[in-house]
């Protein structure tokens, strides 16, 4: 019964943190327009908190470099459990077109686990919302 | 008041906070979306939040802010069971003061800059609007002649057109208390600020629920204190509340966000002048 109720408050809170790793801006607009009237993700509960102490929810965008790395995964541990990651374009899946740069690490997923991909150059805000719904499976489990 | 009805209020009181509290914030926060032309959460979204918190992992900074988040808590609480009480309004102040206090500490125990920003902010605002609350007081005590509740609802007319301007400055002070711009100096309900989430930032999971359920408590106390200015019917204490809320929420959307140097000055300019004005007023009647 309890369970049950916290399962429903997890999913129906999903407070996300967006970190920008590097990203050409494309993908940050696109999750920053998921916060206006047009899209109104509070609708869902979502809020986009700047502390990720406070967060349920990682939103990634952009490459790993071997400056930032170190930034994604101290951001990730201090992220309280449970938690979801979701990597936002195709630069966070793969590395994108610089993944054969010199300082490229290359996906999300090199440095920290991560359970949502949600592709696209730049990612739609429709998909960055459904990313984050299916990401919110994880938390049913 | 007998001893059942009086743990009845007391129950009510202890009630009011996580219950009447949690969906004022909700109507506040789908009013909020409204303003903005856009749907906005469910009414029961600040419920969620809270419970979603008590299950997060537990991480503390020190043992000093789990304690203050738990004491700012129980300050809340008593402070409004004793409103329910209809007891001494001084002593509730009192003890609002001592939880709001707490909350300060909690936010310095911790070495973030943003905390601590957000901490030397909130005693400004608590500098603010303390002396404005006691005037507010002052006032029904000189009305009345005591500092019961009790005796307010004793008095046999609304007590706003005797004290108009006091309404004016604890709706300032209300202001303040909510966390609504353009006062919403150490922390805000909106999530990004240039101090990320101010006071609040180095509390997480059950502690930040904890802080939250307390200010729902602050929230009713204050909107309680706002209906004592119309005790002689409840539909017109109702009214004068929800029509002072819906200013609040109005306001807050359409102002930014001022700095504290203007918060004091112009809250103490207004305040104790409106105040000075209607004291007056009242003595030489």
């Amino acid at each position: 019964m309890f369970n049950k109720i916290l399962t429903r408050a997890r999913t129906m809170s999903p407070w996300v943190l967006h970190f920008d790793c590097g990203s050409c801006n494309g993908c940050d607009i696109e999750v920053l327009a998921c916060l206006t009237p047009v899209y109104d993700v509070e609708r869902f509960g979502m809020i986009n908190v700047g502390n990720p102490m406070h967060a349920d929810v990682f939103l990634v965008t952009g490459t790993v470099n071997h400056r930032n790395k170190k930034v994604l995964r101290n951001l990730y541990d201090q992220i309280p459990d449970p938690k979801v990651v979701v990597a936002i374009g195709a630069c966070g899946l793969t590395g994108g077109i610089f993944r054969e740069a010199y300082n490229v690490v290359g996906g999300v997923d090199k440095i920290i686990p991560v359970d949502v991909y949600v592709p696209g150059c730049p990612a739609k805000p429709e998909a960055i919302i459904d990313g984050v719904v299916l990401g919110l499976e994880k938390l049913k489990k | 008041m007998t001893t059942s009805q009086g743990i009845i209020m007391i129950l009510a009181g202890l009630a009011s906070g996580p219950l009447l509290g949690g969906l004022i914030a909700g109507l506040d926060r789908i009013l909020t979306a409204r303003f903005q032309s856009r749907i906005g959460p469910p009414l029961l979204q600040p419920f969620y939040d809270v419970i979603k918190l008590f299950g997060k992992e537990k991480m503390v900074v020190n043992v000093w802010q789990a304690f203050c988040a738990n004491a700012y808590m129980t300050a809340a609480s008593i402070s409004v069971v004793l409103f329910f009480l209809r007891s001494d309004l001084l002593l509730i102040l009192f003890i609002q003061a001592v939880g709001a206090v707490f909350l300060v500490v909690g936010a310095f125990s911790s070495t973030s800059p943003y905390s601590q920003a957000g901490a030397h902010r909130e005693l400004l605002q608590i500098l603010c609007y303390e002396p404005l609350l006691i005037f507010v007081v002052v006032g029904i005590y000189l009305l009345t002649g005591s500092f019961k509740i009790e005796s307010v609802y004793a008095w046999n007319q609304p007590v706003l057109l005797k004290l108009p301007f006091m309404f004016v400055v604890l709706s300032f002070v209300l202001t303040i208390k909510l966390r609504k711009s353009p006062f919403d100096l150490s922390t805000s309900h909106h999530a990004h600020q240039e101090l990320v989430k101010g006071l609040l930032t180095d509390y997480s999971g059950s502690f930040l629920a904890l802080t939250e359920i307390a200010h729902w408590y602050e929230t009713v106390l204050v909107l309680g204190l706002c209906s004592l200015f119309w005790t002689t019917n409840p539909v017109g204490a109702i009214l004068l509340v929800g029509l002072t809320y819906f200013l609040e929420i109005w306001i807050d959307n359409v102002s930014a966000r001022l700095n504290w140097r203007w918060m004091l000055g112009y809250g103490w300019a207004m305040g104790v002048s409106l105040s000075l004005v209607n004291l007056v007023w009242l003595y030489a009647r």
